[in-house]
């Protein structure tokens, strides 16, 4: 019986959390409850990848309305190993986000705080589990909405600017993505990403498709922070509180990527996008600007907080690169990065998030012998930036290998060079901060600090743990998202 | 499945901070005996694979050839650890394990991913060794040392990529260069190799460690690109040609170097060249002279090092031109450094003897006769500049009146051995030759090999003589400072003037663009992607905003075209 609901439990489970918490009123009792809620979601999404992996996709209609008409959950490979990521980001950011957010949330508004977590926890595992193409808008709204919200609440004042133009591009994404549904609906009539696919290719040829399909791209490369759509993200990062850039880093961008997926490869699957409708060329010149611009511009940061933003908007460049190659090998690579890059970039915000919480900044500068203070956190660190580079064992290199199969595989030798030579500047900034912490003496007269708690080490080393463990055994992972590829292309695995 | 022995030395490096004292000098002593029995019980065969992104990875393969270097290299990484023992730094001992762990993990990899991750492993453990020594000048030195050998690792892994789209196999066997994946994995090898042009690193930063740490480096990152060369490339003929110019370049060098662990340093490069040959000449006879040659070499290279290396730590210098005379206070170092430079020379009953015999008769037998004089003419260099050079200036020549105690007990201990190995390998070579990788059929002590090496040893001591009783010798001026190029012109006067004369501004030039356009470049990228510059700015809206119109204005225009 609960298992035939599964698909509606992801969503509602968190959905209900959201309301308990203001209700709860209290910051611990409101940590309780997304603890709960959090645990629960990831249960459900492993839940499901096990019947999906087992028994193929599931449909799942929404108060028995039936598809196209009805709003239907659908769960395939893809989008259920999104669930699990986003799922397990979630799971494992809430047990560390108590002593974090008591730092850096003032307590009065702690439990508003976890009531836009849950919230944004909805949006993001309902946009990776609707099959409806406008219930794919509500949820990015309420997923974007709510991490506004979340952005705001930094201890910085200018964290409060950096939320507004979130904001405002934000909405402009939603809005550009809204259009572009809607043009869909004028031509076909339908709102299903199934039945969309099916009535589409009768009509590829049109105008209004076309400008629907440029509408939709620019609407979520701007959620997913594309080069040169990625302006709102730096600042997001680096003044939201610590939990929330761990949390929006690992997943929001993530989503985002999933939803530019499912409009390539689903709605738009009967048309081969990127041969007859110019978007190969776009999306890979900006993915290969934006993974040299992003590692660049890092490599020049002093907060180290902005500086792993730069990084990820070099890191979301090798997602669009894997998605534009659009071959099962390509867009394995781009699902494998969309993982291991959860995993890594988590494990960096968070490691970064303890250090923030003892010292009180995120700034080079103050990082002097850090290595020495904080032994636990700043070697977990080290394993995220490792993963970054894509050294062998952790799951950065499973991530850059595909992708220079896939490249080599159609022939495209250059781009194999341009993801190495990216790679080695990830090294520099990465390198950065592991001579600081490690090869400068801790300043004269600094204060006594200590390690940061169990409940943020755990999860922490949760996350660095998993970047060794998936990259040392990467089959799982590059069987499902080849798996995964192939669904979307409907070609055998 | 049984575990790749390198593991017991890297994980086991990993309590050594904890221990203290006896307990861990214990522990050093006997980790590398631990790993070398176990290495003796491993029979031939593939033991451990692992399925890797649908790949088979061979993490443990045992045949003649990687067996035979992972005995020396953990015989090695004991001598080393039992002369570090009076160093008491636990960073040191630990990287020096998983130095030697790994080299030896790339040692019995059985594919190039597994070959690769050991390959990358041995470059950042060893950087260790060079920054213990605590002075800008090593952190510096040790910061290029990793940019090269990580820059290898990259050649490597390009390579092998390359590699398997065309054969879709990561297998390491016999390679050869056919291909432009074949062709990056060879300067891969070659950049750790030392190749001519490639090998600046070696000199550049080998001087730069500490005390234990140059002993530790002059075995493992060199001879691991020799196996890797044997098993990759063997019978590839470019390599004799580059081995015989390795083996000649450096001897000048070598001569006119005052730091004496630099002079050692080149005359390794000069080493590996003689093994390079061996390897390109591809017989059976030739390999196994290049795996002889890389055995011995270990040894009496270590012993040296050694030596210069206790002289360095009793005296705090390592210049030529301020030592001498310390035979008397330093009789037992002053005897094993001896030993080690007569092995070197190859004299024979001593260890050099019977493994440079095989490569330079493999080359007799295979008639390639210029490269047979060519590594004649770098056989007396080498007498020269490590043979007589080294013991010379540092133990005799004139005194430099320091008087010094002898070298620590672990010092003396660990010399001793390897000099003991050096003399009973060059009597008795039957049992190296019956653990080379092809039976060896071959007979060291004729009566031409040795009437032969003398001769050569005899007139190359004459030269020696000459140029020091005609005061011709470089370092034999005092007021000069050795540093300089004052030493060619009294060498070679005339023809380095000119030399100097044409090239001198050229080589300037040269530098001084390559600098510029690289500080040039830095500034550019600096402007372009700085923290005040366009890419890092705070953009306000409107700015944001415009790029969405271009975006969408840009799809729009190419699909409506």
């Amino acid at each position: 019986m609960i298992a035939e609901h599964l698909p509606a439990l992801q969503v509602v489970i968190p959905l209900m959390a959201a309301p308990l918490c203001i209700l709860l009123h209290r910051a611990s009792g409101a940590w309780f409850v997304s603890l709960v809620a959090s645990w629960c979601s990831f249960a459900v999404a492993v839940a499901l990848l096990g019947q999906v992996q087992a028994g193929g996709p599931i449909s799942y209609p929404l108060g028995d309305w039936a598809p196209p008409w009805g709003i239907e959950y659908r769960v395939d490979m893809v989008s259920a190993f999104v669930l699990v990521i986003v799922s397990t980001i979630g799971a494992v950011v809430i047990p560390y986000a108590r002593a974090s957010v008591e730092r850096e949330v003032p307590s009065d508004r702690a439990y508003l705080f976890y009531c836009m977590y849950c919230l944004c926890l909805t949006g993001m595992l309902g946009i990776a589990i609707t099959g409806d193409a406008f219930n794919l808008f509500v949820f990015l709204e309420i997923a974007s909405l709510s991490s506004y919200v979340l952005v705001s609440m930094g201890a910085d004042r200018r964290a409060l600017m950096a939320a507004y133009r979130y904001l405002i591009m934000g909405t402009i994404g939603a809005t550009f993505y809204i259009i572009g549904v809607g043009l869909l609906y004028m031509m076909t009539g339908t709102l299903n990403m199934a039945d969309l696919a099916e009535r589409l290719p009768a009509v590829a040829e049109t105008r209004t498709i076309l400008t629907a399909l440029a509408f939709l791209t620019v609407g979520i490369s701007l959620k997913l922070a594309l080069f040169p759509l990625h302006l709102w993200l730096p600042n997001a990062y680096a003044f939201a509180p610590s939990v929330v850039t761990a949390f929006l880093a690992a997943t929001a961008t993530k989503v985002a990527v999933y939803a530019l997926i499912r409009i390539y490869f689903t709605i738009f699957g009967g048309i081969d996008v990127f041969e007859t409708m110019a978007v190969r060329e776009v999306l890979m010149g900006l993915a290969i600007v934006a993974m040299f611009a992003g590692s660049l511009v890092a490599v020049y940061q002093n907060n180290v907080k902005r500086m792993l933003a730069y990084s990820s908007i070099a890191q979301i460049g090798y997602m669009v690169l894997g998605i534009s190659i659009a071959s099962v090998t390509g867009l394995s690579g781009g699902i494998i990065h969309l993982f291991n890059h959860a995993l890594m970039k988590g494990a960096l915000f968070l490691a970064l998030g303890c250090v923030v919480l003892r010292l009180g900044s995120a700034h080079v500068r103050d990082l002097d012998g850090i290595g020495r203070r904080m032994p636990l956190t700043m070697a977990a660190f080290v394993l995220g930036g490792l993963s970054l580079i894509g050294v062998p064992l952790t799951v950065g290199f499973v991530s850059k290998w595909t992708l220079i199969q896939a490249a080599l595989e159609r022939g495209w030798w250059p781009l194999a060079v341009i993801i190495l030579l990216t790679s080695l500047l990830a090294v520099i900034y990465v390198w950065r901060i592991v001579e600081v912490s490690y090869f400068r003496p801790v300043p004269e007269g600094a204060a006594d600090i200590a390690e940061a708690p169990a409940s943020m080490l755990v999860p922490l080393w949760v996350l660095a743990g998993a970047c060794v463990y998936f990259g040392a055994r990467a089959e799982q992972t590059v069987t499902i998202a080849r798996a995964a590829a192939a669904t979307l292309l409907g070609v055998s695995p | 499945m049984t575990t790749n022995p390198a593991l017991i030395l890297i994980f086991g490096a990993l309590p050594i901070p904890l221990l203290q004292g006896r307990l861990r000098t214990a522990y050093l002593l006997a980790l590398p005996l631990v790993g070398l029995g176990y290495a003796f019980a491993l029979e031939p065969g593939l033991h451990w694979q692992v399925d890797f992104m649908g790949y088979g990875l061979e993490l443990l393969r045992v045949d003649r050839l990687s067996r035979v270097f992972s005995y020396i290299f953990f015989f090695a990484a004991f001598l080393g650890n039992l002369y570090a023992l009076n160093d008491n730094d636990p960073v040191q001992q630990v990287a020096a394990q998983v130095y030697a762990g790994s080299a030896i993990g790339a040692v019995f990899a059985g594919d190039l991913i597994t070959l690769f991750v050991f390959w990358e492993l041995t470059a950042v453990s060893s950087v260790f060794l060079i920054w213990a020594r605590g002075t800008e000048r090593a952190y510096r030195a040790g910061m290029r040392f990793l940019i090269i050998q990580v820059g290898s690792g990259v050649l490597l892994l390009a390579g092998l990529i390359l590699n398997v789209r065309d054969t879709g196999s990561i297998a390491f066997d016999l390679l050869g260069v056919t291909s432009p994946g074949t062709a990056l994995i060879f300067i891969a090898f070659g950049i750790k190799c030392a190749f001519p042009f490639l090998h600046n690193w070696l000199q550049d930063t080998y001087p730069e460690a500490t005390v234990s740490g140059t002993v530790i480096l002059s075995v493992f990152t060199t001879k691991l690109a020799v196996y890797a060369l044997a098993r990759g490339y063997a019978g590839t003929e470019m390599l004799i040609w580059i081995g015989a110019t390795m083996t000649a370049f450096p001897i000048f060098y070598a001569v006119i170097e005052n730091d004496l662990r630099r002079v050692l340093s080149y005359s390794l490069n000069n080493q590996l060249g003689f093994m390079v040959v061996g390897i390109g000449i591809g017989t059976e006879m030739s390999v196994n002279g290049t795996v002889a040659h890389a055995f011995t070499h270990i040894l009496y290279k270590a012993l040296l090092f050694m030596s210069m290396g206790a002289v360095l730590f009793r005296t705090g210098t390592i210049k030529g031109s301020e030592l001498g005379g310390l035979y008397k206070s330093m009789p037992l170092t002053a005897t094993f450094c001896i030993v080690g430079a007569a092995s070197i020379s190859a004299f024979p009953l001593f260890s050099g003897f019977i493994s440079k015999a095989l490569i330079i008769t493999a080359a007799a037998n295979e008639g390639y006769w210029l490269i047979w004089a060519v590594l004649l003419f770098a056989s007396a260099g080498v007498f020269h500049h490590s043979g007589i050079k080294i013991p010379f200036f540092a133990f005799f020549a004139h005194d430099s009146g320091k008087r010094v105690q002898e070298a620590p007990w672990n010092m003396l201990l660990a010399m001793g051995i390897a000099a003991a190995l050096c003399i009973g390998i060059g009597v008795w070579p039957g049992p190296l030759y019956a653990i080379l990788p092809f039976p060896v059929d071959f007979q060291p002590y004729t009566s031409a090999h040795v009437i032969n090496q003398l001769q050569l040893l005899f007139f190359s001591a004459l030269a020696f003589t000459w140029l020091m009783r005609t005061g011709l010798y470089p370092p034999e001026m005092r007021s000069t400072n050795l540093d300089s190029d004052v030493v060619y012109r009294k060498l070679l006067p005339w023809l380095v003037r000119r030399f100097l004369a044409v090239f001198g501004p050229v080589d300037r030039a040269a530098r001084r663009l390559a600098t510029e356009s690289v500080e040039r470049l830095i500034a550019v990228v600096f402007r372009r992607t700085g923290p005040k510059s366009v890419l890092a700015r705070t953009v306000a809206v409107g700015g944001m905003v415009l790029w969405v119109i271009v975006l969408l204005g840009v799809y729009l225009l190419l699909n409506f075209t």
